[in-house]
């Protein structure tokens, strides 16, 4: 009982500190919301870069030409093969038959030239497409395809997959670094901010040890008016991330300048960011206050 | 019946200063005592270790039975709720209310909303100042604001109110009306009272038990005493 008291006393004094205190809150409020959004914001990016170079990345396949001799038995070892190796995800068929049909059905000029060849001369291959894990190893994999019997022939983009990935792996890690990187600064600026509003209360806590408050009871209301000062600090930030982010998607219709670069769809993703910038706000501002009071208490 | 015992207590500063030479002394329940010095005579050290602010390098002191001098600093809360402090500039809480100051000490007690409540009404009428609950402190005369902390400083029921030169910024006439709530306080609840002051005409018109420091020693105890000039 004396415990839960405790706490809504504190609660309570929170509250009132918040309000009576108005001008130097609002002042640890603006610093958390302005360095909030620029959270927001790189969080943001640097989840839909990782998206936009994961979707390109699952569309780059290695090709697998079979020699035109090829019978139905070896055409099963190589596929048997091909499932053994650490790399493979999946493939797809195409018998030469439907190579043939689907050419002719693109390019009248090799439909023409198509026809002059029956099913059972026809110079095409069987082809297989396959998809592969990590496409960082794509080159090996490729190579070892190429030696799997029965293969005429394996293309895969060669040179340019390897720059692409590299180019988006270095994209990546540089937003994550510079979202990281944002998040310990404004940690540190916000727990400052806090550190100065409560500096101008170290007559108020001395006066407190003095009327025979404990330790934890000095602690608490600041730790909970800095949770407090997160909380509303963080709102403007949701909403944008809520609102403005969604309004951005519907303007740009969900990518940006062709649709291989699609962006991620707001829902379920806005409430995750959302719920991550509370977080954040509320542990900063716990960390910040307690910090700012631990100095001021004599322990 | 000591509540206050003092025994060989030693005091100095970290910058070599020694504030208190080897002083003995013992107050009874329910005493009023004055103590008084010039600057840098001691009284405020002494009255600093009273309510734990300090530590004395050497002896020990006693305060109702806890021996302040082993007390660690996570545990001073424990005593500082036994005891009353009264200062100069009233140190209230300067965001909170008349009643808010006041429930304030007994809040962190952890007492029940509705103790609090009668408790602290009954103090303020005790110190007159009832009408003026809802108040800030910075809307109060320094009178009044002293009365507040003498209200905060025995909503607790103390048994020792340490005072440190609580008519300093006050002027005769309302001093003489601080002087008089604390003296009710004295009778009627026997507490025992510790005033540091330099204020002639209240302790010659108290006439009570007066200690005179000088260079951190004791150098007189009068046991109803008049302040002496040569005393300092």
């Amino acid at each position: 009982m004396k415990i839960f008291r405790t706490f809504f006393r504190s609660l309570r004094d929170a509250l009132k500190s918040v309000i009576r205190n108005f001008s130097l809150s609002l002042a640890s409020i603006s610093c958390i919301t302005i360095t909030l959004v620029i959270i927001t914001c790189s969080i943001v990016l640097s989840k839909n870069v990782a998206n936009f170079t994961q979707e390109i990345e699952k569309d780059v396949t290695i090709v697998a030409f079979l020699n035109s001799d090829v019978t139905d038995e070896e055409r099963e070892d190589f596929e048997l093969s091909l499932k053994r190796m650490d790399n493979y995800e999946s493939f797809e068929y195409q018998s030469k038959a439907e190579v043939k049909k689907e050419m002719e059905e693109e390019n009248e000029t090799f439909s023409a030239i198509l026809k002059e060849w029956d099913d059972e001369e026809n110079p095409l291959k069987d082809t297989y497409t396959i998809k592969v894990i990590d496409v960082d190893k794509i080159g090996e994999t490729a190579k070892e395809i190429e030696k799997l019997d029965g293969v005429s022939s394996v293309q895969y983009g060669e040179g340019l997959v390897e720059q692409l990935v590299g180019a988006f792996d270095i994209v990546k890690k540089v937003t994550i670094i510079a979202a990281v990187a944002l998040i310990l600064v404004t940690i540190f600026l916000i727990i400052n901010t806090i550190k100065l509003t409560i500096f101008s209360r170290k007559r108020e806590i001395s006066i407190m040890r003095l009327v025979g408050a404990s330790n934890s009871r000095i602690k608490l209301p600041f730790v909970i008016e800095g949770i407090i000062l997160g909380i509303i600090g963080s709102v403007i930030p949701i909403l944008i991330t809520i609102y403005g982010y969604t309004l951005l998607y519907n303007q740009l219709h969900g990518y940006v300048f062709s649709p291989v670069i699609s962006l991620v769809k707001p829902m379920p993703f806005a409430f995750y960011v959302s719920l991550i910038i509370l977080l954040i706000g509320m542990i900063v501002g716990m960390i910040g206050s307690s910090r700012a009071v631990r100095k001021y208490i004599k322990v | 019946m000591e509540i206050i015992k003092i025994n060989k207590v030693n005091k100095t500063y970290p910058n070599g200063v020694c504030a208190i030479h080897d002083l003995s002394l013992n107050i009874k329940k329910g005493e009023f005592v004055f103590i008084i010095g010039g600057s840098g005579s001691g009284k405020s050290t002494l009255i600093k270790m009273l309510y734990r602010e300090e530590k004395p390098s050497s002896g020990e002191i006693t305060l109702g039975g806890v021996n302040v001098s082993k007390l660690r600093n996570y545990n001073v809360y424990k005593l500082r709720r036994k005891i009353g402090v009264v200062f100069q500039d009233y140190k209230l809480l300067p965001k909170l209310t008349v009643y808010e100051n006041v429930a304030f000490a007994l809040e962190v007690t952890g007492v029940e909303s509705r103790k609090i409540r009668s408790r602290v009404i009954e103090v303020l009428e005790q110190v007159g100042l009832k009408d003026k609950i809802k108040t800030y402190p910075d809307k109060l005369s320094g009178g009044e604001q002293q009365r507040v902390a003498i209200a905060r400083a025995i909503v607790n029921n103390p048994k020792i109110l340490i005072c440190d030169e609580p008519t300093g910024n006050l002027d005769p006439v309302i001093s003489m009306e601080i002087m008089d709530i604390l003296e009710k306080i004295n009778k009627e609840s026997g507490t025992t009272i510790l005033m540091v002051t330099h204020d002639i005409e209240i302790v010659n018109k108290m006439k009570k038990r007066v200690l005179v420091l000088k260079e951190g020693r004791l150098v007189k105890d009068y046991k109803e005493g008049t302040y002496r000039d040569e005393d300092i």
